[in-house]
């Protein structure tokens, strides 16, 4: 459609600038814009910034043609994607031609087209690639994967250094790329949980690297890019949000103890979806602290980073010190000579140690040690924020944010260990006090189409993102059905956001609710128990387009649920073992099939 | 086949009720479906209407109920389900299964009722089925426990009288199977019975019909001296006659009732009306023809009105005896003599006139559970593991441990010196003639505490019959979360009747004997007042008493209040209110 000024809200000479404008764009930039006006369509002074500035340059002639650039992310909780998008950005506003494109999206063909080609990767649970990119790790680790000579490329890796394969997708690709012949632009880049500056660092050199390739970097000083979302406040500078209710959702007698928070956000002009995450910048347990300053025999009130901060507080707020990790370990290791700790470092894996166990352990167990306070603090990453799904949807709660955090405890080697956030949260917030906050998209977890069925799967506080769907779909009047999954231990105790649920299927927002509460019978009943004996209905469902959705626990929960996914596939469309899970993985490719699990 | 039982026309159209039941299909209702339906705990209202008919009705635990809908949890919706048990007896087996099952199921806790029937609390819906299939076994049903039918029929449990007993028992038990519902509802949706369809009404429910009764329908059977079922509370009141050391017959008494509405004057307790005597092969026959002319002109519109008292009242005694003689086909004869002495149990051991022993044991407001140092439930789990005869719940919501030869008795007393089990004697007598409802955390209907608190509030008024120097006499005290009457304690000499938290209505001047209701004394009280209240007069009945003069007969005497000749002037000439 050729916008004209009577089938259009703009002037006649904003229709001839957008007209000029618009057939220009690559899509990649038309959803980027789509995206920025979405996200500050409050504010007509930057619309008109991004006619009279950004529009002018972007219509610029196209730049001399050099090598095409294309980012690919394979992201699961959203920051690879992120990532990627915010660099695609920055090179395009340095006018080198660049692409963004999701693994998923990206058409295994094209390799032989592909120039330069840009990384970003993070890493599953026990080194496998995010749902995402599951399809083009395959692909390109198998025989038809092309030669890649014509190619050069650059990595971007984010992991956690608590997992044991650290980077591990990143590293993949990084290598096989190679083996195909493709032409490394710089070494790969690991980022630990707090990515921000390596990956800053990463991008510079990237842009760098190209700008050099390409010859007309006249608009090198790169116009500040204007975040996208208008989400400003991140894990290091988080929103202090005051907690407006606590509620621990689960009855005495019970197992669990669910917390179910809601935040203001009232001022901070954040926004979310659903589908999105919070972060919550923790703080450790402080009796934890005082014992383990204890236990290395230290000055709580030494200053001890550039910061000044004392050793006790940093210990609180700043260091991470619930868990280990091998380059942690390692990097103990140099101030111990205890040989049980040398043994134990030097081991392939560290994992059985690890578990269960934190740095008091190690401090107690394998001195003396010959660190200073300073040294020490040195030692310890910075403690990474904690993500929850946000469980409520803004068109219900506006300035409000809802989360449901499971508080995790348990006993091992003779003292209680906690899940820091959960615990700090259950223990220690009240109403009243605040909570450090920031906003995680998660754009690989959204709500379909309304009139689009959804299948949502999540027990215990798996539930947590299809409240907020829930809350979304009965807000906005969405005519799609929704079947939510639910399960936990006992009913009478356990039934997260029972009144709720029981109210929307009142009123038609969801259409079936199956529960499956596991130690109420002899024989253990799950949700993919529930799954099974709604095979026949389920599978009409993903016929007729459902989207499923699964959250929760990853060990177990999910892999039984896409076992029993790929059972009910092969059982109601009489397909072989095989067939049945190639039809789920294209489920997965085609983002039908999503998962939120940790 | 005999013709559709038809209910006439009333004034007004006929209560929800009447329309629920009509269309339940002989009281199968949408129950098949609710009691599995996996979201909610609870059951829709039409349902649980119909529950009730089967001995069991939704409650929630009250004392979390708003925590609960803090944390978005649904109330914690459990059913009470009432177990049949005419005349209250079980055997050992089944005492043992009802002991087990209240802990399987249950909230592991059993209780008497002031009907003689086992009540257990907190069954998951989930568990109702189970539960009642697992007593089935024992021949332990819940049919008709509850609803607009006749109840659990009661009768008395005097240790004595052991031959007496024998007969009264079987001749109460045949009243309640002959007046059971026919539908074949309860076999179908609890014990898998085949499924029948409803076949045309006459057949269905032959005594009921497809509406059944305007409300529910209570008999007891006393055997003088003894009137341990409050027998003129009773819809269809049995005095058992004796002659000659032998069972002859029944004076019967027809109309009464306990239940009210607060603030409402139209409802009130009511005693049973004599109607005449009639011999013991006849009835089943009389039972049967009272129940239904109340079906046929109980006030189908106006729930709070239905009960048989306002029946009968409206309808005059006289007439109610015309349309008995007249659906009998024979009058009544003229009453025979009979002397009540009191309304409570005998406590520890007798012996009966067959030689066999009894002990009958105190359960404080009968509440079967063990307490801490005191492991009654264990106690008497044990003793029925041994015991051969039969126990015996009593009206007051007592046990008693019947037909015990003497070589058992040495066995049964090391148990019950074991378990530190106790007849009730270190107890004052007005502990022991105490009766409180369930109420708290249960029932819906509860306004006050009684159950879980009238033991503390008897500890109070102990101090005062301890210095007053009557501790060993016996004043029947009663407390009612609500005026619904399970406690019958507007026969109380001492009733209560909640009215809020906290708050109770003070009733006095109620026959010993259980033949005259009480009045209301005081409205809407806290403990402090009602001590302040009932201090100084207990110490005057200590002092100015006459010989053998019960409390509910001296406080008319000296004039604290008027005394209720009817149920119809229970709210009149009330006093010091």
């Amino acid at each position: 459609m050729k916008l004209q000024v009577n089938n259009s809200p703009f002037s006649e000479e904003q229709v001839t600038l957008l007209n000029d404008l618009l057939p220009k764009l690559t899509s990649a930039q038309k959803t980027w814009l789509n995206g920025y006006l979405a996200a500050t369509s409050a504010s007509d002074v930057i619309i008109e910034e991004v006619i009279d500035n950004n529009a002018p340059t972007a219509v610029q002639a196209a730049p001399q043609k050099t090598r095409t650039v294309t980012v690919l992310f394979a992201s699961q909780t959203g920051n690879a994607q992120n990532l990627a998008q915010k660099l695609t950005f920055e090179l395009q506003a340095q006018n080198i031609e660049a692409e963004v494109l999701s693994m998923a999206k990206f058409k295994p063909n094209n390799l032989k087209k592909v120039e330069d080609v840009l990384i970003v990767a993070s890493t599953n649970g026990e080194g496998e690639p995010p749902d995402n990119a599951i399809g083009f790790h395959e692909f390109l680790h198998s025989k038809r994967a092309p030669k890649l000579d014509h190619v050069r490329y650059a990595v971007l890796a984010l992991g956690d250094t608590s997992y044991e394969f650290y980077c591990k997708t990143g590293h993949d690709f990084d290598s096989r790329l190679k083996e195909l012949g493709a032409e490394q632009l710089l070494p790969i880049v690991e980022c630990d949980v707090d990515y921000e500056e390596p990956a800053a660092k990463w991008f510079t050199d990237v842009q760098n690297i190209l700008a050099q390739a390409t010859a007309s970097a006249e608009t090198a000083q790169a116009t500040a890019a204007p975040t996208a979302g208008g989400t400003e406040y991140t894990r290091n500078k988080p929103f202090a949000a005051e907690v407006l209710e606590k509620i621990n959702l689960n009855m005495t007698g019970s197992n669990k103890h669910t917390v179910h928070l809601e935040l203001s956000l009232e001022g901070s002009g954040i926004t979310y979806e659903p589908g999105d995450s919070l972060g919550i910048v923790p703080k450790n347990n402080e009796q934890l602290v005082d014992a383990l300053i204890a236990a290395l025999g230290f000055n709580a009130n030494k200053l001890v980073t550039d910061k000044q901060v004392t050793l006790r507080d940093a210990l609180i707020n700043d260091l991470e010190i619930t868990v280990l990790s091998k380059p942690l370990l390692q990097k103990i290791a140099e101030f111990t000579t205890h040989n049980d700790f040398q043994n134990i470092v030097n081991q392939t894996s560290i994992k059985d140690f690890v578990y269960g166990r934190d740095v008091l352990d190690v401090v107690e167990a394998y001195g003396p040690f010959s660190w200073n306070e300073e040294q020490f603090a040195n030692l310890l990453r910075k403690i990474p924020g904690r993500l929850y799904s946000i469980s409520s949807s803004q068109a219900a709660v506006d300035e409000e944010v809802h989360v449901t955090i499971g508080r995790v405890g348990y006993e091992a080697y003779g003292r209680e260990r906690f899940g820091v956030a959960s615990t700090h949260i259950a223990d220690s917030i009240e109403i009243g006090d605040t909570v450090n906050v920031y906003v995680h998209k998660n754009p690989n977890f959204k709500l379909p189409a309304e009139d689009q069925p959804a299948i949502f799967i999540g027990p215990g506080t798996g539930i947590a993102p299809f409240r907020s769907f829930l809350q979304e779909r009965e807000e906005t009047g969405a005519t799609g059905e929704s079947w939510l999954f639910f399960g936990e231990q006992h009913f009478v105790t356990d039934f997260l956001y029972q009144t709720e649920l029981q109210a929307w299927l009142a009123n038609g927002t969801l259409t079936n609710l199956n529960v499956a509460f596991s130690r109420d019978t002899d024989q253990k009943i799950y949700v993919q128990h529930r799954m099974q004996e709604e095979a026949a209905e389920l599978y009409e469902w993903i016929k007729r387009g459902a989207y499923i959705y699964v959250c929760g626990d990853e060990k177990h929960m999910a892999k039984d649920v896409e076992r029993t996914l790929i059972d009910i596939v092969a059982a109601q469309g009489n397909k072989s073992a095989e067939d049945a899970a190639a039809f789920v993985k294209q489920l997965q490719q085609d983002g039908r099939y999503l998962r939120d699990v940790y | 086949m005999t013709e559709k039982i038809k209910i006439a026309p009333q004034d007004g159209s006929f209560s929800d009720v009447e329309r629920i039941k009509t269309e339940s299909n002989y009281l199968r209702g949408t129950l098949a479906e609710s009691m599995v339906e996996p979201i909610s705990s609870g059951i829709n209202d039409d349902d649980n209407r119909l529950m009730k008919f089967h001995g069991s009705y939704l409650q929630d635990d009250r004392d979390v109920r708003a925590e609960r809908a803090k944390k978005k949890l649904e109330p914690a919706y459990q059913f009470m389900v009432r177990v049949r048990t005419p005349g209250g007896v079980a055997t050992p087996k089944q005492w043992l299964v009802m002991d087990e099952m209240g802990d399987k199921y249950g909230n592991g806790s059993l209780k008497l009722t002031t009907r003689q029937a086992f009540q257990v609390h907190g069954i998951l819906k989930w568990n109702v089925k189970k539960y009642m299939q697992e007593i089935n076994d024992v021949l332990l049903d819940c049919i008709a426990a509850c609803g607009d039918v006749n109840r659990n029929v009661m009768c008395n449990a005097n240790p004595f009288i052991s031959n007496l007993h024998k007969e009264a028992y079987d001749i109460s038990a045949k009243i309640s199977e002959h007046l059971l519902p026919k539908t074949r509802a309860y076999h179908e949706l609890w014990l898998d019975g085949e499924k029948v369809e409803a076949t045309p009404d006459r057949e269905m429910e032959p005594i009921y019909g497809e509406l059944y009764l305007p409300r529910k329908f209570k008999i007891g059977m006393a055997i003088p001296p003894l009137n341990d079922v409050d027998v003129y509370s009773q819809d269809i009141g049995l005095i058992a006659i004796i002659e000659n050391n032998e069972l002859v017959g029944f004076n019967v008494l027809a109309g009464g009732g306990m239940g009210m509405a607060h603030g409402d004057d139209t409802t009130y307790p009511q005693l049973g009306r004599f109607v005449g005597y009639v011999a013991k092969d006849k009835v089943v026959d009389v039972c049967e023809k009272l129940l239904t002319i109340q079906r046929d002109n109980g006030n189908r519109v106006e729930r709070k009105n239905a009960r048989f008292k306002y029946t009968v009242d409206r309808l005059g005694i006289d007439a109610v005896k015309q349309e008995l003689f007249d659906r009998l086909g024979y009058e009544l004869e003229q009453l025979r003599e009979f002397n009540f002495e009191h309304s409570g149990d005998r406590y520890g051991w007798v012996q009966g006139e067959d030689k066999k022993w009894h002990f009958t044991l105190f359960i404080q407001s009968g509440r079967v559970k063990d307490f801490d140092g005191y492991p009654l439930k264990t106690g008497l789990r044990e003793i029925a593991k041994i015991h051969t005869g039969e126990f015996r719940m009593t009206g007051n919501q007592n046990l008693v441990i019947a037909n015990v030869s003497a070589q058992k008795k040495k066995k049964i007393e090391a148990l019950i010196a074991e378990y530190n089990l106790t007849a009730g004697e270190h107890y004052s007598a007005l502990r022991r003639s105490s009766i409180a409802c369930v109420s708290f955390p249960t029932c819906g209907l509860a306004m006050a505490e009684a159950e879980r608190y009238l033991p503390s509030l008897i500890e109070k008024l102990e101090t005062v019959v301890d210095e007053a120097g009557i501790r060993d006499k016996e004043i029947i005290i009663r407390m009612s979360g609500c005026p619904n009457g399970c406690s019958r304690a507007a026969l109380g000499e001492i009733g209560f009747i909640g009215k809020g938290p906290g708050k109770y209505n003070l009733y006095l001047g109620a026959a010993h004997d259980g033949s005259r209701l009480n009045k209301m004394y005081k409205e809407n009280i806290g403990e402090e007042e009602i001590l302040a209240e009932l201090t100084p007069i207990l110490q005057r009945y200590a002092k100015e008493r006459n010989e053998g003069e019960h409390f509910g007969d001296y406080v008319i005497r000296a004039g604290f209040i008027a005394a209720t000749t009817d149920g119809t002037n229970f709210h009149k000439e009330l006093q010091n209110v």
